[in-house]
């Protein structure tokens, strides 16, 4: 997936990779795809949860050797 | 959006560093929502505003023994549990550093910078013998009403 801008959010504790990611989508057209990559364990559930309250579409989660990486099209 | 903006207020009553902590990462998370964040500091919790470095300002016996005796600024706050005597803070900050998890002074300035508004009730300000000159620039004064008529529309409200 060809994501506008990419987010690297690795290290970081809770509440900066939600913090962060709210600031990088502000710069973001609506429509724009945002790429996160992050290794708080919590992220997904806030993730998810953050988009879907902000009006934004989550379009894809994965996990590979613990990085979580999330594809969050602006709403 | 023209949507009118959620709120997410909290009264700070606390002066310890992992509830204060606590209360500053909600905080910040509800500026991530884009709610607008009101904290009300008041009691110990107006700890965390004071500025680290003692000024020198006309006081009372009773007003300089309080301010000499409670923390100058959020990161000399103790813990609400297992503090040991001082040891309990730099443990946890330790910890804290490992995990690359923001401590309390840093979660302070990220929230003024996402424009959360940071109150302190002028009330217990003059109880515990506080003054505008110590405590960090950039802050609101105020008292109950104030902040009642921002939790009256607010989303989230707590009590910390």
């Amino acid at each position: 997936m060809k994501a506008d801008q990419v987010l690297d959010a690795k290290g970081l504790a809770c509440p900066m990779p939600i913090v962060k990611t709210k600031k990088a989508i502000n710069q973001l057209e609506a429509g724009q795809i945002l790429e996160v990559q992050t290794t708080d364990k919590g992220a997904n559930g806030d993730l998810t949860a953050w988009a879907k309250s902000m009006g934004h579409t989550l379009l894809n989660a994965k996990e590979e050797d613990e990085i979580f990486t999330f594809y969050i099209q602006k709403g | 959006m023209t949507e009118q903006k959620k709120k997410t207020t909290i009264i700070l009553f606390s002066g310890d560093y992992d509830k204060a902590m606590a209360a500053y990462i909600i905080a910040n998370g509800a500026a991530a929502y884009d709610h607008e964040v009101i904290i009300f500091h008041t009691f110990w919790g107006l700890n965390a505003l004071r500025k680290d470095e003692p000024l020198a300002l006309k006081k009372g016996l009773l007003e300089k023994m309080f301010a000499k005796m409670m923390p100058r600024g959020s990161d000399k706050m103790g813990l609400s549990n297992m503090n040991f005597a001082g040891m309990g803070p730099k443990m946890i900050k330790h910890v804290m550093k490992k995990h690359n998890a923001m401590t309390l002074p840093q979660l302070i300035e990220m929230a003024q910078e996402q424009d959360v508004k940071l109150i302190a009730c002028t009330m217990t300000m003059d109880l515990l013998g506080l003054q505008q000159e110590e405590l960090l620039d950039g802050i609101e004064y105020a008292g109950v009403a104030a902040y009642l008529a921002d939790a009256e529309e607010g989303n989230v409200n707590l009590f910390i």
